[in-house]
């Protein structure tokens, strides 16, 4: 019974969209005018290997950004829960800093105070692409978030694995890594998962700093094309469909892991 | 004086002199004497609320005391210096809530500490791991997650996790407490073997029939206070103390 609901919920949102396509792409025909070279679907067609190659460049950003902000995410939430105070505090000023500052002021932050190149001791400069820093930018709010997460997942331990663990004579440390980790990746996997599908969707505001990402392809393209006003829907309606072919199997796949998690513990 | 170096098997394996604690404001023990022989069995019956958690806690160490002193065989357990790992292996402590490791087997749960703490070989402590939990007769339950086990199992499991680590004295507090009725008996079975072979046992335990059959001495503890001690049939027949005479009348 749930199940049959369930699958119907799940497969309504892409029909729908589906639906929007192909409606859209009715409307941009019948827009067409005798007179006109090439459709305005017929453009996007043209354009679609260049908007691609664009969203590779989302790929990849949202890829590395995640890496990044997992690595140093999980460093900063152990040093949140250290004992000790000089380690704990920066730590927790570093995440409460990236969690409540907007992204799009990080963004520019790091755009606009990282150096476009950096010369080594040795003479050798090496310039930094701006997907680069864009990719940091993305990365700093991400890692805060991953911070907390890690914060709560051990906060979330009952306290008696902990003494048990003492009793049998396991120090700090082999506590953390044999006995409370092992525990909390369980519990870190849904939203690590939900911040990864929330980083590739807010990757796009590179385009503003004029990163050659999925955004700001379709728009040069359309301006190359000529910049005619039909172009809007179906580029952009393409755009938020290849995204979305993206994300949403990853966010049906994290509800999934979630109800299990919820169901198995 | 005793210390670690000149304590011999026949001098107190645990002793306890005028221990106090204090959480905050709140003093939960108020000066607590009490001394375990090798081999002996000892119970520690009293309301809730009086601190025998407390008090069996601050014998491995768990709970620090605010003031006086806990021995274990000699060894100061509060002292700063003390090497935890050397009085962890000495003392092993069973809780209420069995608190297993939920992500490994029961095997696991049981070869871990030796393995990863006191670096044994692994063969040699999967076979101890092994007999243990034939011993406390959860045969064919190696490779099954604590989750998959009832209360009473799950606690057996915790006590040979616990002697897996070969310790002189054991500790066990409420263990029976959180387990529905049918399976109490089979811990008590567990525990009452392992003091029929010698172990040193200090128990805090609401079953009275078992801490009478069991035990060498009780204890009576009453608001952070040994009110009175003596052989169970003492205790359990003449009180002398009202509040021992108070306490007896409700539970038995
Ligand atoms: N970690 C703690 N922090 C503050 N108070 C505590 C703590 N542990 C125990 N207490 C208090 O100490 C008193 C005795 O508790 P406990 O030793 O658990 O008693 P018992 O095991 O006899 O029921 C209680 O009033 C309890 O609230
Ligand atoms: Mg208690």
């Amino acid at each position: 019974m749930t199940d049959f609901t369930l699958n119907r919920l799940t497969w309504r949102a892409p029909l729908l969209t589906a639906a929007i396509c192909v409606a859209s792409t009715v409307a941009a025909l019948a827009q067409q005018t005798t007179e006109d070279p090439v459709s305005a679907l017929g453009t996007l067609v043209i354009w679609i290997p260049f908007i691609l190659k664009g969203f590779w460049l989302n790929f990849v950003m949202s890829v590395l950004a995640m890496a990044f902000a997992t690595v140093t995410g999980v460093l900063l939430g152990f040093m949140q829960i250290s004992p000790n105070a000089v380690i704990r505090m920066p730590a927790k000023l570093v995440t409460h800093l990236f969690r409540n500052s907007p992204w799009l002021v990080i963004l520019f932050a790091i755009m606009f105070l990282v150096p476009f190149q950096i010369t080594l001791p040795g003479g050798d400069k090496i310039l930094i692409p701006d997907w680069v820093k864009a990719t940091v930018g993305f990365a700093l709010p991400v890692m805060a978030n991953i911070s907390e997460i890690l914060r709560g997942a051990v906060m979330s331990i009952p306290s008696g694995q902990w003494e048990s663990a003492e009793s049998l004579a396991f120090s700090r440390r082999q506590t953390l890594i044999y006995i409370i980790l092992p525990q909390c990746v369980r519990r870190m996997i849904p939203p690590w998962m939900n911040w990864y599908a929330l980083l590739t969707l807010m990757t796009p505001m590179a385009a503003i700093l004029g990163v050659n990402e999925a955004l700001g392809n379709t728009q040069a393209a359309m301006e190359a094309a000529g910049a005619r006003p039909e172009f809007l829907i179906p580029f952009y309606l393409f755009l938020m469909t290849l995204f979305f072919i993206f994300i949403y199997p990853l966010s049906i796949y994290t509800r999934r892991l979630e109800r299990r998690f919820a169901a198995g513990s | 004086m005793i210390t670690a170096d000149n304590w011999t098997p026949d001098q107190p394996i645990v002793a306890l002199h005028d221990v106090h604690k204090s959480f905050g404001e709140n003093e939960v023990l108020k000066g607590i004497d009490l001394e375990v022989m090798k081999g002996e069995v000892i119970c520690i019956i009293g309301p809730s609320g009086s601190g025998k958690s407390t008090l069996i806690r601050t014998i491995n160490g768990l709970t620090p005391v605010t003031r006086g002193s806990v021995k274990v065989e000699g060894q100061e357990v509060h002292d700063p210096d003390l090497d935890k790992l050397a009085l962890r292996r000495k003392v092993g402590i069973v809780f209420q809530q069995y608190n297993l490791f939920p992500h490994k087997t029961v095997l696991q749960n049981v070869m871990m500490a030796p393995v990863l703490v006191l670096r044994e070989n692994k063969d040699e402590v999967r076979e101890r791991a092994r007999s243990l939990l034939a011993k406390v007769q959860l045969n064919g339950k190696e490779e099954a997650y604590p989750a998959e086990l009832s209360g009473g199992q799950q606690q057996r499991v915790a006590i040979a996790r616990s002697l897996c680590m070969r310790p002189d004295v054991m500790l066990f507090d409420e263990v029976t407490a959180a387990l529905d009725p049918e399976t109490v008996k089979e811990v008590l079975v567990a525990i009452k073997q392992l003091a029929g072979e010698g172990m040193t046992c200090v128990l805090v335990t609401h079953e009275m029939g078992f801490a009478r059959e069991i035990s060498d001495r009780v204890y009576f503890t009453d608001a952070g206070r040994i009110v009175e001690s003596g052989p169970p049939a003492q205790i359990f027949e003449t009180p002398k103390d009202p509040r021992t005479q108070e306490f007896l009348s409700k539970v038995l």
